[in-house]
């Protein structure tokens, strides 16, 4: 065990600096000079120049990248072209929105898909299984952004319970708030829940064939609780892992979905960063996404352990 | 379940073909030109002159995800191109060889798969320009590894057969065997793959392009249809309805068909049915 972690987290942590190279070298080549696009086409030489040394353009490559990834690992993000605050400011102020609308999006699409995979599982071949498989097969298909504006359409235009975007902030109250992420908390979860619940079942059914689930019904346990307590515990590794890449992709998705509903969340300031070329957002968000998504990698690959006890003598 | 696998097959089938036939067809004739603005037709209602009603500028919506269903399928099939070109060679050759170079290519590829992908294409877009060539690239990248990881996998599952051995017996070198024996049988686990590609660089494109990253007009795109009409839900929903339902239907489609093509061949999954 003790092996296993140490040789997740070793690879976790090169990923992790291959990543923030591939982003400072990416980044390194994009054309625009951030203290030009900060000053505007009138500015002189000179002052361009000038701005170029405070903000430390001015070294080598390699120097700038020491410096740049030594301020990552000190959570000193430095400070941003365009807002002139500080980009730490600005992420925690923009995940206030993001976090919660990822994590109400995973528990809704868990929500929806565990029950969902349960019940086709065990109605395998018969008509309730046919029909909420094709309903899943029809979900994967739904791009989030197109069921975005048909929910809008729905309970914004239509039956006007909701409103159609934007984020009154928490300060304005939880309610007012979370009535403010539940169309895109919805929108994001549905084509996910639709691709969980697939994996689910499928799951469920390799492990309901088994011999011990077999024994179980042999010695009269209720249906009930061989399908929550042995089948789903047993198929829960290939759930978790897809939940664990879900994760990422819903922190992605939000990008799109953010930019639907015009939430002031972490994806569309990485978006306005890119457009407005503001370079040190960029970096620091997207080596945010990354070790979010590196870190939920390593968790997903430990809670195997927790689940599945056999995993713990392996290395 | 052969008849339920069969159906999926024929499905999947028929709505793809009809897809492939809409962009072909819409090459040598659409209802009307899509370049052509008509201020005096804007956002009108479906009806029979225009089946799915026009646009903010007069142009017909039919027309319109005709013409988009080539540029769809043109990015997410020459994504694939790339995907499997680079992906598979180099899975292949992770499997064959092993060791120290095996790690390091799957090390690469934990790498490339920390990137959420939607968000490396929009990177990729934005800072090299918008575009479609662009968007056929950011997508094309993401599916290097997993092609690379399909092909290392089936691979390695294939190299412990007998007939293998019997190939190395016989003086076939790495190579030949992985030409003449290895490749033909994990063709089906990426043709496979390759279905599911395609559908998910749909969605990508949509997306991309919904960003304004895609297709630049006047070239009509799917996704850029959805921005089009998102200001105009209320006094035109069926901008909305339609390039989405032709999104929809071209990626269930493409599910449909890779679900087939794993049961036909598979007969552990058919069993799971």
């Amino acid at each position: 065990m003790t092996a296993y972690l140490a040789k997740r987290l070793a690879i976790a942590a090169i990923t992790l600096a291959l990543a923030s190279v591939v982003v400072f070298a990416v980044l390194e080549i994009v054309p625009g000079d951030p203290a030009r696009v900060m000053l505007g086409m009138n500015a002189s030489e000179a002052q361009v120049e000038q701005l170029r040394q405070q903000m430390g353009l001015d070294g080598g490559p390699v120097q700038r990248y020491l410096h740049w990834a030594g301020n990552l690992l000190s959570l000193d993000f430095g400070r941003s072209y365009t807002y002139s605050v500080p980009v730490i400011d600005l992420v925690t102020e923009r995940l206030a929105v993001s976090l919660p609308l990822a994590l109400i999006a995973l528990a809704l699409s868990t929500a929806i898909a565990i029950p969902v995979g349960l019940y086709a599982a065990s109605r395998r071949g018969k008509t309730g299984d046919v029909i909420s498989m094709g309903a899943a097969q029809l979900g994967v298909a739904v791009p989030n952004f197109w069921f975005a504006l048909l929910l809008v359409y729905l309970f914004a235009v239509w039956l006007r319970w909701l409103p159609a975007g934007g984020f009154p902030g928490w300060g304005a109250g939880i309610w007012p708030a979370l009535k403010a992420l539940m169309l895109p908390a919805l929108a994001l979860a549905l084509p996910q829940a639709a691709i969980l619940a697939r994996v689910t079942r499928s799951a469920l059914v390799d492990v309901l064939s088994e011999d011990y689930i077999r024994t179980a019904r042999a010695k009269g346990m209720p249906w009930r609780r061989v399908l929550w307590g042995h089948a789903l515990r047993n198929a829960l590794i290939p759930v978790v892992t897809i939940m664990g890449l879900q994760f990422a992709f819903l922190l992605a998705g939000t990008i799109i979905i953010e930019n639907v509903f015009y939430l002031p969340g972490l994806g569309r300031l990485i978006f306005q960063a890119i457009t407005q070329r503001d370079l040190i957002v960029v970096e620091s968000v997207v080596m945010l996404l990354v070790a979010t998504v590196i870190a939920v990698n390593l968790i997903v690959d430990l809670s195997y352990a927790l689940v599945d006890p056999r995993l713990r003598h392996r290395t | 379940m052969k008849a339920l696998a069969n159906r999926s097959l024929l499905a999947g089938c028929l709505i793809t073909a009809l897809v492939a036939l809409m962009a072909l067809a819409s090459f040598l004739w659409t209802p009307y030109d899509v370049t052509k603005l008509v201020v005096a037709d804007r956002t009108q209602a479906p009806s029979l002159i225009h089946w799915f009603g026009t646009d903010h500028f007069g142009r017909d919506i039919a027309s319109m995800i005709m013409v988009g269903a080539r540029n769809s399928i043109a990015v997410a099939l020459v994504a694939v191109g790339i995907g499997m070109g680079i992906g598979v060679p180099l899975g292949l050759f992770a499997a064959a060889r092993g060791g120290l170079l095996d790690e390091a290519l799957m090390r690469l590829n934990d790498l490339v798969f920390a990137f959420p992908a939607l968000l490396s294409a929009i990177m990729i877009t934005a800072i090299f320009g918008p575009g479609a060539i662009n968007a056929i690239i950011a997508i094309g990248i993401f599916n290097v590894p997993v092609f690379a990881r399909v092909a290392r996998a089936g691979a390695l599952s294939v190299w412990p057969r007998e007939f293998i051995l019997a190939a190395r017996a016989a003086g076939k070198g790495q190579t030949l065997i992985t030409v003449e024996h290895i490749l033909p049988n994990i063709a089906n686990q990426l043709l496979v793959q390759g279905t599911i590609q395609f559908a998910l660089g749909i969605l990508a494109e949509a997306g991309l392009s919904y960003l304004g990253l895609g297709a630049q007009p006047p070239m009509p795109s799917w996704g850029r249809m959805l921005f089009d009409a998102q200001t105009r839900m209320t006094i035109a929903p069926w901008m909305a309805l339609f390039p989405g339902m032709a999104i929809v239907i071209t990626v269930l489609g493409l599910n449909l068909l890779g679900d087939g093509i794993a049961d036909l061949l598979d007969p552990k999954s058919r069993r799971r049915r």
